[in-house]
């Protein structure tokens, strides 16, 4: 269990509660000392558990996909190379299925977001008190905080502003890529003018207003929800006693496994799927 | 669950992170993979060329080795011809050669009968003499007789 045994509830809140850096109320910046704290420290505020492990991870992927890229070659490859190239391949073959038109950036950004979230989905293999406790290890030697204040959620994905934040880049592409190809009057004509006229325009762009915002939302809350949920419950089984806890969390580990890698499939196919209707004309 | 400037920095991640794949990962890695599926295209095209080329080598040689066996054929045919006629020839000059040497021959018996002959007169002619001389108990004037007896000679 957590610090100094403290009860369920307040280990899952601790367990749940991001590290956030921002402004007090009073006008002094700090890092919030509990969920209140946090909630008042409002939009500007950051979360330097989530920013830390997802950059990490995505220049792990890039360091080690760089690593391999510089090296590659036409000839037999072997090793780091192997595997570069069947997540290129497989990546590129996922693209090429939906997405017909020209266009440079889509397929290395599924590959971004696959690994990138990959990576960070499976932070959630990790038992759930190793690193908040090496944090809070770090935190209380070295910055000499008091533990109940060192809140870490190393999973970045089980953190709604990781996910949102994709989305709403994917999002932005998506207008943007709308715009390109049919211009404003063609995006503005595919939002207004169907599935029923140019009669029925109000109800034509709230239909597909929805339509539209439900793509970013759904995306981000997918992962979120998934994720969270699955955090939640490794955490909910690290509350039993110690002898029965593999007992669940092995099982749920394995079965997470496939979760992870699901919902950053997921994640990349839909993106691809998005961008490829944005690039359509009607 | 606050969502505060997080959102922002992830995005600004995000986008680094995809703008770097694109510019310094991608495009190696998928030029690597259009240049091998490429060569192992022209290694299988290479393979079929060559089946191909041995197939008519094949074909070539085969015929090579049957217009060569015609033409041994016709050799020792030729050969064989040659022979036949050089017998022949052979034959020919023997029996021309066995005709003359027999001719030969018989002209040389034929003198040899002549001088033997010549001899046996001369010896007939002293022989005569001799009985002659027994006979009528003296001796004979050769000079006065040997004209009867060379005519006698050459009555033989």
């Amino acid at each position: 269990m957590g610090i100094e045994s403290p009860t369920a509830s307040a280990y899952i809140k601790h367990h749940l509660q991001n590290l956030t850096f921002g402004q007090h109320p009073d006008g002094t910046l700090g890092l919030a000392h509990n969920a209140k704290e946090a909630a008042e420290m409002g939009f500007w505020a950051i979360h330097l558990d989530t920013m830390a492990v997802s950059i990490a991870l995505g220049v792990l992927f890039l360091w080690l996909f760089r690593k391999a890229a510089k090296k590659v070659s036409s000839d037999t490859p072997s090793g780091l190379q192997n595997f570069v190239e069947l997540m290129v391949e497989f990546v590129d073959g996922s693209v090429k299925e939906t997405f017909h038109g020209k266009n440079k950036l889509i397929a290395p950004l599924a590959l971004t977001i696959f690994v990138w979230v990959f990576l960070m989905n499976a932070m959630d293999l990790v038992p759930v008190d190793f690193l908040p406790a090496l944090a809070s290890f770090i935190g209380v030697n070295i910055f000499g905080a008091d533990p109940h204040h060192v809140y870490f959620k190393f999973v970045p994905t089980t953190d709604l502003n990781a996910t949102l934040g994709m989305s709403l880049s994917v999002f932005a592409l998506i207008v943007y890529y709308s715009i390109k190809v049919k211009g404003v009057s063609g995006f503005v004509g595919e939002l207004t003018l169907q599935p029923f006229g140019k009669w029925m325009i109000p109800f034509n762009l709230l239909l597909e207003g929805v339509g539209l915002l439900a793509k970013p939302v759904s995306l981000a809350l997918r992962l979120f929800g998934n994720l969270y949920a699955g955090e939640l419950i490794f955490i909910l089984i690290a509350i039993l006693p110690w002898g029965l806890q593999w007992a669940l969390s092995v099982p749920w580990a394995i079965f997470h496994i496939l979760v992870i890698v699901l919902q950053a499939f997921i994640f990349m196919m839909l993106t691809i799927v998005y961008l490829s209707m944005a690039h359509e004309d009607h | 669950m606050n969502l505060n400037l997080t959102l922002l920095g992830q995005a600004i991640s995000f986008a680094i992170f995809v703008w770097f794949c694109m510019k310094y990962v991608w495009p190696p890695v998928i030029a690597a993979l259009e240049e091998r599926s490429k060569k192992i295209a022209d290694g299988l095209e290479a393979a079929n060329r060559a089946s191909r080329d041995l197939e008519l080598a094949q074909e070539q040689a085969t015929q090579t080795l049957r217009e060569s066996k015609d033409q041994a054929a016709e050799i020792i045919e030729q050969a064989n011809k040659r022979a036949n006629q050089i017998i022949d020839e052979a034959n020919e000059q023997v029996i021309a050669d066995g005709k003359r040497l027999r001719e030969a021959a018989q002209v040389e018996i034929e003198q040899d009968i002549l001088r033997a002959k010549e001899a046996l007169r001369s010896q007939v002619s002293v022989l005569a003499f001799a009985g002659a001389e027994k006979i009528l108990g003296a001796t004979i004037d050769e000079k006065a007789h040997s004209e009867i007896v060379e005519q006698l000679a050459k009555e033989l």
